[in-house]
């Protein structure tokens, strides 16, 4: 059916009386999604679009009356941590952070924290996952009515670093008729709550999903983290990835820089086209335009 | 430095209807429900504060907040 | 954010790690003044946040305060890379029995930092890993629980080292881990740590990285103990006032984020881009049609209609810019109308029509049908999600050089 989220997921919004919270809600509700809740400490009795704002998560799984499934945290990166091990001490088990610039070491307690309690974070930096028609958590794909336009049910599961990728790769899905069975923005920090390879089980257990698609960039370790898997596990999905900006192999990138002893730690980095090369000895296929995505697919799934 | 005005309101403009206007406690709740400041709580009601007009977000929680009609939020770009 | 060795070496002793008894001068005079307190051989090593210190003269070794002093004087006027030294280290020369290596990194696939110990200190890390991996002991710590002794004790144990250097080489690794992760730290190294002919064990170098987004929460151990300013960024590079001005806009509102970078662009179409990825592969889409970018720029999140008219407003100040093409891939949380009002906002405020200066907009997503009003009712060419990001990159570099002939 889905990855994560489905038509009965509950969850709140921390932060929500905020801007982006504030727009965010609207589209999550108007989308289907059942938010139950939302958190601003001092502003409980307030509404949201008809949402109850809490001061506590207690509160809002005690309004709700039984546990509540998730959460979207757009809580600024100085109490991101704070709002999120509270969010899992009450019992929540999804995580969306959409929060960006939180402190790493902040984002790693929190990723060790849900690990201990059986949640997953999703992020942080991230625009949310969405299962086209039914629900999303997070401003990914915007109000509901553009984001039919890029995102109709179908067999493809997105994964991406980049949130405005994840909508123009599965536009490309959709246009082609193919679809996406659910679409998750990763985020795009050092250290993120799941990486490629540790979503693909959600995906290998859902019937709907038959071949992945990811977006990858020169740099970085999480697709060769993706390529060890696959071949470790025998998956049954045909995985293609998206390559942005090779050119820009030798210049500056935004990306993880842990110094000079930073490669023994992660080994040393590919260059893109070696990168390339180890995707495609896994079995990965690898394209640089948006449009070759879907025939990439198709001949994946068909082979 | 080149000098480049600060235009204020070219986008969006926000009006408030009498009696609402001078309505003290009406103030303190558009105060509290506007997410970009365009309103600002005084002891004579609600002042529009027209250098924050452009964030305008639409939400609409102003206009949710006040009795019905009270808040037009008007859009420059359509007239 | 990087920081001198003088100042890592104050931070490690902050921490309780054994350090020499150096001092930090600025003047050949305060070399040689030190160089008496010490009493003995010294070395002076320029303070420059570069490598290669040794190779460029920069490391000088002086056995009478009035060598001391020279070297200093010398070393104060020496360039490395390019930069000048905020001052000289004067560190008394070590009677130094064995060298050590301690560090901690990110591991980011654990997502737990990463403790390393080496009985092979004072070389390169990684060539010791590469050629040696049974002298390179590590270990992960939890970023929850507090830092154990034993966890740096069997780090070090693994690489063989035992008797009274381990339990003394332990708490300085153990130190190392919790001020890691006490002070926000992206790489925290000793190289060498050294065992002295008395048996002591004492950091001879040390070297620090701490993470930008962390600078704001760690004002107590940056101007309190290290007294460093609060612009004192220490970049790589020296930024453009272009790069400089963004970045500014950027910190003053904590909604949306802008980037702007326009080291070896000189063209004359400015790009308003983004997001991340989106701007990669629309830069890349000008150049190979024949477009000359002015700038390369990135804006993402959730900006205010300010931040978007900032970004918009720099780019079209810049010398040569004659149009912007304001592009993005189909956005989920910007929203089409913000930086339609931004983009414009910037054109009117600079007394340019509209119309005339955008040479295509397209930013398909969230709130597009309002973001097209306003697009409209400014004459402002836009395209929707069915035109490429390579064929909108096309559009706006055929508008520009049909405008210049």
């Amino acid at each position: 059916m889905s990855i994560l989220l489905d038509k009965d997921t509950t969850f709140i919004v921390q932060g929500i009386t905020g801007r982006e919270a504030i727009n965010l809600t609207r589209e999550c509700l108007d989308y289907g999604s059942k938010i139950v809740g939302g958190v601003t400490p001092g502003r409980k009795g307030r509404e949201v679009h008809g949402v109850p704002v809490f001061d506590t998560v207690a509160q809002a799984v005690e309004n709700h009356g039984e546990p509540i499934d998730g959460s979207v945290v757009t809580v600024p990166p100085g109490f991101t941590k704070d709002a999120v091990i509270e969010a899992i001490a009450n019992g929540i088990k999804l995580l969306v952070i959409v929060t960006e610039r939180i402190p790493r070491g902040d984002v790693a307690e929190m990723v060790e924290f849900a690990n201990t309690h059986g949640a997953r974070i999703i992020g942080p930096n991230c625009l949310g996952l969405i299962v086209p028609g039914v629900c999303k958590m997070g401003g990914i794909g915007g109000p509901a009515k553009d984001a039919a336009k890029s995102y109709e049910p179908g067999i493809v599961g997105v994964m991406s670093r980049s949130g405005g990728m994840t909508t123009e790769i599965s536009s490309s899905l959709t246009a082609a008729g193919l679809g996406v069975s659910t679409a998750v923005s990763i985020g795009g920090d050092a250290i993120i709550g799941s990486t490629y390879a540790e979503l693909m089980p959600y995906f290998e257990a859902d019937e709907q999903t038959k071949a992945i698609v990811i977006y990858t960039e020169p740099g970085g370790r999480m697709e060769a983290q993706l390529a060890e898997w696959k071949k470790e596990n025998n998956s049954r999905l045909p995985i293609v990835a998206f390559m942005a900006g090779k050119f820009m192999d030798d210049e500056e990138m935004q990306g993880m820089s842990f110094g000079h002893a930073g490669t023994i730690v992660e080994g040393k980095e590919d260059s893109a086209n070696e990168k390339i090369k180890r995707l495609e000895e896994a079995g990965i296929k690898v394209v640089e335009r948006i449009d070759e995505i879907p025939d990439a697919v198709k001949e994946r799934i068909e082979g | 430095m080149s000098a480049t005005e600060s235009m204020d309101s070219v986008f969006i403009d926000v009006e408030i209807a009498e009696p609402a206007a001078s309505d003290v406690d009406l103030a303190k709740k558009l105060e509290e429900v506007c997410p970009v400041n365009i309103f600002k709580a005084t002891d004579s009601g609600t002042e529009i504060v027209s250098g924050q007009l452009d964030e305008c977000v639409l939400c609409e929680l102003c206009v949710e907040a006040a009795p019905t009609g009270a808040v037009t939020i008007i859009k420059k770009y359509e007239q | 954010m990087r920081f001198y060795e003088y100042e890592a070496r104050e931070i490690v002793e902050l921490a309780g790690i054994p350090v020499t008894k150096y001092g930090f001068c600025q003047t050949a005079d305060e070399a040689r003044k030190v160089a008496e307190e010490i009493g003995g051989p010294t070395v002076i090593k320029s303070q420059v946040l570069t490598g290669g210190r040794m190779k460029a003269g920069g490391v000088q070794f002086a056995d009478t305060p009035e060598e001391a002093a020279e070297h200093a004087a010398n070393i104060l006027e020496l360039e490395i890379n390019g930069l000048k030294p905020v001052g000289v280290l004067v560190d008394p020369k070590a009677e130094i029995k064995q060298e050590y290596y301690a560090g901690v990194v990110w591991d980011g696939t654990a997502k737990k930092p990463l403790m390393l110990f080496s009985d092979m200190g004072g070389i390169d890390i990684e060539q010791v890993a590469e050629e040696h991996p049974d002298h390179v002991g590590r270990g992960h710590i939890s970023n929850l629980l507090p830092v154990g002794d034993f966890e740096a004790k069997q780090v070090i144990a693994a690489t063989g080292v035992t008797g009274s250097q381990l339990n003394r080489a332990t708490p300085v690794l153990a130190k190392l881990a919790r001020l890691f992760r006490d002070n926000d730290m992206l790489l925290a190294e000793i190289n060498p740590l050294a065992e002295l002919t008395d048996g002591s064990f004492v950091a001879l170098d040390a070297h620090m990285e701490m993470e930008d987004e962390a600078v704001g929460r760690q004002k107590n151990l940056l101007r309190k103990e290290l007294g460093i300013a609060e612009d004192d960024t220490r970049d790589n590079y020296v930024p453009s006032q272009f790069e400089k001005n963004v970045k500014a806009i950027d910190a003053a509102d904590h909604r949306g984020v802008i980037q702007g970078k326009d080291h070896g662009f000189k063209g004359n179409l400015g790009l308003v881009i983004g997001a991340g990825g989106g701007s990669l592969t629309l830069t890349d889409a000008v150049r190979n049609q024949g477009g000359r970018p002015a700038n390369y720029s990135e804006i993402g999140g959730n900006p205010s209609v300010a931040k978007a008219c900032g970004l918009a407003t720099e780019v079209l100040q810049k010398d040569g810019v004659e149009k912007i093409a304001v592009m993005m891939s189909i956005v989920s949380n910007t929203r089409v109308d913000i930086v339609a009002r931004g983009v414009i906002k910037a054109c009117l405020e600079l007394g340019r029509d509209p119309a005339e200066t955008i040479a295509i907009f397209r930013i398909p997503g969230a709130w597009e049908d309002e973001g097209s009003k306003i697009l409209d009712h400014y004459g402002v060419e836009y395209c929707d999600r069915t035109v490429s990001l390579w064929d909108a990159a096309g559009r706006a570099v055929a508008k520009i050089q049909g405008a210049s002939t």
